[in-house]
């Protein structure tokens, strides 16, 4: 008899195919009550959770707060510039001061990888990994998966293109593991100042040119470059960056012809993506966002107990 | 009063030779070398015996890289628990780098460590003074003063000199007062932010990498520096592949140059980073396992010279914290010696040759007293107890911080008791009772 047996959430590595089959299966469920008219169910009712991120985030922490809201548990959001933390306060003590408020689960978004590893092993709550330093951002990934699955009807098989940042990219430390673990074929394309060091021994191949990276393949997802990373130093300049690596049109062409385009956003447009393409019919950018509520109310059911 | 070490195996590092020996120690020097069996304690007089049957006696250890943290950081270390921890791990002599709050890069500073070590009365202390002002890189301490003072060597240890000239003309300076050099290898415009190994373990983790380059390039900068001066440069905590063939090669050329690496490279690779545990933090750091056999294969052909700890106690302060923010560094004066005997069962080195890595080569680097077991002279020794098993706890650190990723780890082989100048600075109720 199968359970979801996890009190933390902190990255891909840790869950099994069933498990991930459980968390799409869950999703599925609760993507129907998103579309009600009263987008409420009582389940989580009583429970609290916090959602702590010393990041800024709009999409994430919304999805979050908004996936709570709709499971009727209580929720709290902190941001780093209005916690403790600019007092100085250390991350294990602001961990030990959250439990002492016991919530059931606290979700973490923080620039240090390996900082929801961090506060697991200190807390009685469970952590939810909402993006850890460029390590990974696993509810990211688990909702890639589920758009997929319902544009394409299955994972395995499938063959996935990753073009940009790959080697400060949390988005694509998940997605590689988690598109691998589900049994799709990944490559992985951008300048070489961004691929990381040995990234094959994640189980992906790389194909520098984004042209030759994208043929053939079913989806396409494409990274966000951070403005921050502008030093010149990876890349001379945006403009560059887009002629040589932005998908445009132009690109598309040579791309199968019932291609996805996925972007875990924020977009810069006209950088990586071109306006049209981000628009365009093969663009799946939101409904990832539309799965990504239905995906964390699956995380936050499952992990406090209802698996 | 007469000290009588009996029956134990006394090792010569210098000789690379094992024998059995009965030593005499009177007013803190090695009287005499005895036969074992011959010596007839006098009926009338006063003898304490120490039975070694069954161990090895050996020089003092002698680490000639440690951190002891004082002045400045006490809570860390002191110099005498930095003292305590090294004469429980075997070593009679230790030498600390500058890195201090003030940087001991004057003589009061110098001075003051000194003072330090005499109260604590324990091993003894040899500071290294900084190459630089502040360590900053910009200005040459007065080497001078500094070796009146009692500095025995000069390093910017922790904090590379990243402007060659002044490099060179470290090197060239400290050839008129015959002051060794020690330079920590590392191009830290290759390596900004990095936390840990740049490869596989780094990419998985997520973590910035340090490449291995970043050391390998300094490494050779600093040949050619020793070529074009002719005077010897050390190379601190060698952790590369690359490193070792460039020493290797240098070596081969005549360039002098000597080497030192710590058991944490020969014992760990860069996966035991995963599960981000702060105490696999260290720079150099962790590299891959064909690293770590480049490193023993260094070893075992006298590329890498020394053994030295790079001892670096942090507190839960700098290590209970991300990945990203803890300070780099991990303590090694007790697991030392039992990691560098695990090498000798792995038959890379043999016990002679370990024990020369561990004090006759570094005193020898040095130019300090010690490395060898002689008639005449000072009597620093260590027990040592190669067949004791045990679990490496918390609760055997003898150091302030507890910073080590072998707690937990089974060892074999232990200093059971450590004597400096004929006196006993370490006595482990693990040394048998028929001895005291």
């Amino acid at each position: 008899m199968y359970t979801f047996n996890h009190k933390d959430l902190l990255g891909i590595d840790q869950l099994s195919v069933s498990d991930i089959n459980m968390i799409l299966d869950t999703a599925d469920a609760f993507l129907e009550i998103s579309s009600r008219d009263i987008k409420k169910v009582p389940t989580l009712r009583g429970k609290s959770i916090i959602n702590f991120f010393y990041e800024p985030s709009t999409r994430t922490k919304a999805s979050f707060e908004m996936a709570a809201k709709r499971l009727s548990a209580d929720t709290l959001s902190l941001s780093a510039n209005e916690s403790s933390m600019v007092k100085g306060e250390t991350l294990i003590d602001t961990a030990h001061n959250l439990q002492a408020m016991n919530p059931d689960i606290i979700v973490l978004r923080h620039p240090s990888s390996g900082a929801a590893h961090f506060l697991a092993k200190h807390l009685h709550a469970g952590v939810i990994n909402a993006g850890d330093g460029m390590h990974e951002h696993p509810s990211q990934a688990l909702l890639d998966l589920f758009t997929i699955r319902k544009k394409k009807g299955r994972i395995k098989g499938l063959k996935v293109a990753i073009i940009g940042d790959i080697a400060h990219s949390r988005v694509a430390g998940s997605d590689i593991r988690a598109l691998k673990k589900m049994g799709a074929e990944v490559t992985v394309s951008g300048p070489p100042t961004m691929i990381p060091a040995d990234v094959e021994s994640l189980g992906t191949q790389v194909v520098l040119d984004p042209a030759r990276a994208l043929k053939n393949k079913d989806v396409i997802m494409m990274l966000r470059i951070q403005l921050e990373r502008q030093s010149g130093i990876l890349f001379p300049s945006l403009r560059e960056y887009s002629n040589f690596f932005g998908l445009n049109k132009e690109l598309l062409k040579g791309a199968k012809k019932d291609v996805i385009i996925m972007h875990p956003g924020p977009i810069n447009r006209g950088v990586e993506i071109a306006w049209d393409v981000a628009d365009g019919p093969f663009s799946v950018i939101l409904d990832q966002v539309s799965n990504g509520v239905a995906i964390r109310m699956a995380l936050l059911y499952l992990l406090i107990g209802g698996g | 009063m007469i000290t009588w070490i009996k029956g134990g195996d006394i090792i010569d590092p210098r000789l690379g030779k094992q024998k059995k020996l009965d030593i005499l120690i009177r007013k803190g020097k090695i009287e005499k070398l005895l036969t074992a069996g011959s010596f007839r304690p006098p009926g009338s007089g006063d003898v304490k015996t120490l039975d070694a049957s069954g161990m090895v006696v050996t020089p003092g250890l002698i680490d000639m890289h440690v951190h002891l943290r004082e002045p400045g950081e006490e809570y860390k270390e002191t110099i005498a628990s930095g003292s305590m921890a090294a004469a429980a791990g075997g070593f009679t002599a230790v030498a600390c780098m500058p890195n201090t709050n003030p940087v001991n890069d004057s003589r009061p500073v110098t001075e003051f460590m000194l003072e330090r070590a005499r109260k604590a009365n324990l091993v003894r202390v040899y500071p290294v003074a900084a190459i630089s002002k502040g360590q900053r890189g910009e200005t040459l301490t007065e080497f001078g003063d500094l070796k009146e003072a009692g500095a025995v060597a000069v390093s910017d240890d922790g904090r590379p000199v990243t402007n060659s000239e002044l490099m060179r003309r470290a090197i060239e300076y400290a050839r008129f007062f015959q002051l060794p050099v020690i330079s920590h290898c590392e191009d830290l415009s290759l390596s900004p932010e990095g936390v840990m190994h740049e490869g596989s373990i780094s990419t998985r983790l997520g973590l910035r990498g340090i490449p291995a380059a970043s050391e390998e390039i300094m490494v050779v900068r600093d040949i050619l520096l020793a070529k074009l001066t002719g005077y010897p440069v050390h190379i601190a905590h060698v952790s590369t592949e690359g490193s070792v063939a460039f020493i290797r090669q240098a070596k081969e050329e005549g360039i002098r140059v000597t080497a030192e690496t710590a058991p944490h490279y020969f014992s760990l690779d860069h996966t035991a980073v995963i599960g981000y545990d702060t105490n696999a933090k260290m720079n150099p750091p962790l590299r891959e396992p064909k690293d770590v056999e480049a490193i023993k294969r260094g070893l075992s052909e006298g590329v890498i010279d020394v053994i030295a700890t790079d001892h670096a106690p942090h507190s839960p302060l700098e290590k209970d914290v991300e990945f990203d923010k803890a300070s780099f560094g991990v303590i090694g004066l007790q697991t030392a010696l039992p990691l560098t005997l695990a090498l000798v069962r792995e038959g890379v080195i043999d016990l002679p040759g370990a024990i020369a890595k561990l004090s006759y080569n570094p005193a020898a680097i040095l130019n300090i007293k010690g490395g060898v077991i002689e008639e005449d002279r000072e009597a620093d020794l260590a027990i040592i107890d190669l067949k004791k098993e045990y679990v490496f706890t918390k609760e055997r650190i003898k150091s302030k911080s507890h910073n080590s990723p072998f707690i937990g780890v089974n060892m074999k082989g232990v200093a059971v008791l450590t004597m400096v100048r004929g006196r006993i600075v370490w006595e482990s109720d693990e040394l048998s009772p028929s001895s005291r």
